[in-house]
Parts: C-alpha cells; structure tokens; sequence
C-alpha cells in the first residue's frame, strides 16, 4: 500500500565524530588504466570534506565508486557500517545522494517534478495503489509534494516549481541538482563541483547553502576546483593526484604541504582565503601562478580577489 | 459507405488499434532504445490468450460476462510474454550493440508465431473469434458495428488511464526520469530495471486489449496476424513521434484514417485508377509515413533528440 516513508534517521543521531562513510583501500582500474589507487577516505557525521586535485586526478571516478555507478576492483565502501552494494539505486535508498560535474537534470520535466523524482525511494507506493488511486495515494503523494516544496523554498527556487528544468538559468540548474539530491533525505551528500562555472556571487551563496545543509546535520563531501570555496568551507580536505591520495588534513595542513602545491597549487598559490592570511606566502606575485594545472580557474581567482578590494 | 464520414470513422475505429499496439513500441522505444519488433506477435498472443479462455467457459455464458475473463485471460499471456521476453532475451544484451537486441526481436517474433502455428489447436488456419452481440448501427451517414464501439472505447479508457498515471503518479514520475536519463535516474533511487519491466508489461497489456479488439471486430484471428499489424502499428509510432504516447495514439489514428481514405478516393483520381483500394492502402500509408518524416524527422509530437529516431 501507499505510505510515506519516515525520514532515515538524521545524520544528527550518529553523532557527530562517528565515521558516515569509510571507503577503504579503493582501486578502479580500466583495463591497463588505474583511475584510482588505493584510496581510503572517511567521513564523519555533520563534518564537511573537500577532494581536490588536478583535472584527470580520479576525482569523478572515485565518487562514481562511492555510488555505485562503478564497482571498484577492490577495495569496499561502506556507509554507517554496512557495505554498499554496487546498485546506485541501492546507495541512495541507504542515504547517499550526489549531484552531478555536468548538470544532469531531467531536462523536460518541471522543477517540482525533478524534485519528486529525487523522493522516488522515500515514498513507497505499490502498482496496485497508483492504478486504484485510493486515499493512501493522495496522502502520499501530498507528503511527497509539500516535502519537494519546502526544498525548493530552501534553496530558493519555490517561485519557479513549475518550470521546465531545462529553461532555468545555470546557477538555478545547479541549485535544483542540489534540491533533488536533497529530496532523498540523505545523510550524506556528494557534490561534484558545485560552483563550476558561477560568478563569485553564486559561489559565495553556494557557500552559504552547504553550511545551511551541513547544520541540519548532513555530512558532505565535496568535489572542487576553486581554492577560496574549499578551503573556507571545508573541516578537512583530502588531495588526489594521479589516482593517488596524497596528502589528507585541515585546510592549513593542506595548503602549506609542498607535495600539493607542487602537484596542484602552483607556487606560490595566490587563492588563499582572507581568513588565513599567516598561510599566505608573503611575496605572492600577482601573476597568475605557473605551475597551475587548471588554466581557467586563473582568471576566475583574479576576478575574486580584485572584487574583495 | 463511401461517404466520407464513413471513411474517418473507418480510419479511427483501425487507428485506435494500431494507437494501442504502437503504445507498447514508443514506451519501450523510449525508456531502452529497442524497437521491439517480436510487439506484433505480443500482440497476436493476446488475441489467442482471450480465445483461449472463451474456449474454456462453460457453453451458454454470455458474451458480456466472458468478456472480462477474456480480457483478463489475454492479458495474462500477452503480459508474461512481454516480460519473459524482456527478462531472458533483451536484458542480456542491454549492453550489447543495437543491432544484437534487435535481431533477437526478429528471431523472438518468428518463434513466437511459430509456436502458435504448432502447438495452438488448429491455429493452422484462421479461428473464429466470438462476436458482440447486437447488429451494427447507423449514426447518420456512419454504420457502426459493436466490435467498433469496443473498440474505440477500450483505446480512450487505456489512453486517458495511462497518462494519469505517467503524470502524476511516482512510477510515472521515474519512468519519465529513466526515459530522459537512466544513469541519473538510477542515482535517484530509480531501480531502472524494475522500470524496464513495468513498460514492457503496460505494452503488453495494451496489446492483448488490442487484440481482443481486433477478434471482436474482424471475427477470426489467425497466428500471421501480428506481423502486419505490428509493422503498422510501428508505423504509427514513428509517424507520431517515437517515445512519446500521445504521439503513439496520434500517429495511429492519422494513419488509420490515411489509409482508409486512400484506399476509398485514390482510385477517384483521374489516371490513378489502379492505385485506389484494399491492396493499396498499405502503399499510402507508408507514403504518409515518407512525407512526414521528410518535413518533421522527429514524428508529428517527437521532441528533437539528436540521438534517437
């Protein structure tokens, strides 16, 4: 019959130091190629992670692991103690939601709709029910509407419910990944560079609502590519390169690690956010810096610094 | 009876029936990419579910309380083919070549007629199929047999109930969603395969509806049956768009009355004498088919996909 599920147990229930998820000992190889070697990350309860690394590093790879898309060829991923089966649909019945690198909405159908579907495992309906359409159907799909109507509120997009997807404008794309993601009452939320390509107000509200996320108490893990977003916002940040996990701490640690700034960073690294100016090299030119391996970030970080001033 | 009310009528009661058989092409079309070519013999096995069934009811039973039996009967046999054939002959291949699905649909309806050919009691030749009672009617110009009524009525029920429950029912919802994007749909806790399955399953149903249509209307069923109106009703698909239901119901009725009129008026034409009638009207149909796809490659309500059709 037709009942809505009750939310998964909040994150907040797990405490906040106990491990979410623990990948451990991650491999993914394709044919001769080894996308990801060896990579064991945790994350904890209401704790936001950062993974960076150069473009091709096996950033997307890894999340593809984490959610089922791939299988790894060894290592396991386990989410609140229980290993994940290599289903995606499973995954996220058991409280992983991501978004994607590329926007990945269903174009033709409405933003309210985008985000029903995103509720698709928290509503139980049967066959039966939907074709009789009986009194526990309404109520379930009325649950169903108005938990998609308060994520569209939450991120800002309530005015739009109706829309096609596909005629949003591109930060708002990035919002309604966010909101579908959310409507499957994760505990753990993935995202895949979620300010690429916004102008540094977006990111900067982008910023604001994954601390909004973070404080009902979903942990998150978060791809990305400019410095300033993950290092302001992030509780620990883990470095990939090559596949491999090089370095994994605080943003501090992370920044001044001469392995990261070689590898990815660029010397001397100029994105450095204002709240820790001691970790900013004191003679940082204001040439973009050459060892950098994502040339576009470079313009987009002059812009940012010359709009703080 | 070659008034041209007569002829549209004609066309509509003909192009619901192509409409229901094309439902089961366009909604597996949409949702795996397959053109499911062994739908016309689904179709057939529907049609000899139902006979089977009457076969077996005790004599004197009115037709009015077999019909649910039969109907039911039909379903059952029509759904489980449509199913067993997705579970062991297409999902192996879900990741094969398109080619290699297909060929297997080809083979698939060969042994399908086959197997009523041989193992059918006297399937060899056409069976006669039990009638409605009653005789044929006049509203105005237009003679309306009861096997028409059924037939008309049974295509706007299924019709109007399979829209509501793809527009607003969860199911409906994620089968929207894996049609668009199944690798997205699955990270939503779509379990696509379990989607797959129900699309086959409503077309399979729409078909044995179909087919008991058609032995009501035409009063003899036979094992060959599906083949061509299989091809017609993929015809219609296409004509109306394929992947998209209404275009499926669309395209059926406008080459349902196409073919009726041409086979009427075409010879009326001076010096195409030769062309008109019976025999002909597939010709037309195919014609209709040529143009529309020439002007609007995408069907009459097709999306333009640049990776489909």
């Amino acid at each position: 019959m037709t009942t809505t599920i009750p939310q998964q147990p909040t994150p907040a229930s797990a405490g906040p130091k106990q491990a979410l998820l623990e990948a451990s000992g991650v491999i993914m190889r394709f044919g001769g190629l080894t996308a990801v070697r060896d990579v064991s990350l945790t994350v904890n309860g209401g704790e936001i992670v950062g993974l960076i690394g150069p473009n091709g590093a096996g950033k997307t790879t890894f999340f593809n692991c984490l959610t089922g898309l791939y299988v790894p060829t060894e290592g396991t991923v386990s989410y609140r103690g229980t290993v994940l089966p290599p289903k995606p649909h499973l995954v996220t019945q058991a409280g992983i939601a991501r978004t994607f690198q590329n926007i990945r909405l269903f174009a033709n159908m409405t933003v309210l709709e985008n985000v029903l579907v995103g509720r698709h495992t928290r509503t139980r309906e049967g066959l039966f029910s939907a074709i009789v359409r009986g009194p526990g159907f309404h109520r379930a799909e009325r649950a169903s509407r108005e938990r998609a109507m308060e994520l569209l509120e939450f991120t800002g997009l309530a005015a739009k419910a109706d829309h096609l997807a596909r005629n949003l404008p591109y930060g708002e794309q990035r919002k309604l990944e966010i909101a579908r993601a959310l409507a499957s009452e994760p505990g753990l939320l993935l995202l895949d560079e979620p300010t690429a390509g916004m102008n540094p107000q977006e990111t900067r509200a982008t910023e604001e609502l994954v601390f909004a996320i973070r404080d009902q108490g979903i942990a998150v893990l978060v791809i990305e590519h400019d410095m300033r977003f993950i290092f302001n916002l992030c509780d620990r940040v883990a470095v990939l390169v090559q596949g491999e996990k090089l370095v994994e701490g605080s943003s501090e640690v992370v920044q001044n690690d001469e392995r990261v700034i070689a590898a990815y960073l660029g010397e001397p690294f100029e994105g450095t956010p204002q709240s820790a100016p001691e970790a900013a090299p004191a003679d940082a030119p204001e040439s973009a810096p050459a060892g950098a391996p994502d040339d576009d970030e470079a313009p987009e970080n002059d812009e940012q610094q010359e709009n703080d001033k | 009876m070659h008034t041209l009310p007569q002829q549209l009528a004609n066309g509509l009661f003909i192009g619901s029936m192509y409409g229901l058989i094309a439902i089961g092409y366009t909604m597996v079309y949409g949702i795996v990419q397959l053109i499911n070519f062994a739908h016309g013999e689904i179709y057939m096995t529907g049609a000899f579910g139902a006979l089977a069934v009457y076969t077996n009811l005790p004599d004197g039973m009115s037709i009015w309380a077999a019909l649910p039996l039969m109907l039911a009967g039909g379903a059952i046999v029509a759904v489980l083919i449509a199913v067993g054939a997705e579970r062991l002959a297409y999902r192996p291949l879900r990741n094969a070549p398109r080619l290699a699905p297909l060929i297997t649909a080809i083979g698939l309806s060969l042994a399908l007629q086959q197997a009523v050919f041989l193992w059918y009691p006297h399937a060899t030749a056409g069976k006669h199929f039990p009638q409605l009672p009653g005789d044929g009617f006049d509203i105005g110009s237009v003679s309306v047999a009861p096997g028409d009524i059924f037939l008309v009525v049974a295509a706007v029920v299924c019709m109007s109930a399979l829209a509501t429950f793809v527009r607003t029912s969860r199911t409906g919802r994620a089968m929207q969603a894996t049609a668009q994007d199944p690798d997205t749909a699955q990270l939503m806790g779509i379990d696509t395969n379990r989607i797959i399955v129900i699309a086959f399953a409503i077309g399979g149903l729409f078909a044995a509806v179909a087919g008991l249509a058609s032995g009501l209307k035409y009063g003899q069923i036979k094992y060959d049956m599906g083949f061509q109106a299989g091809l017609k009703a993929f015809t219609a698909a296409v004509l109306g768009g394929i992947g998209n239901i209404y275009g499926a119901m669309l395209g059926g009725v406008v080459l349902g009355i196409a073919e009726s009129c041409a086979s009427a008026y075409i010879s009326n034409i001076p010096g195409m004498q030769q062309l008109g009638g019976e025999g002909w009207k597939n010709v037309w149909a195919f014609v209709l088919l040529i143009i529309v796809l020439l002007l609007r490659p995408q069907g009459l309500l097709g999306e333009r996909v640049a990776d489909r059709a």
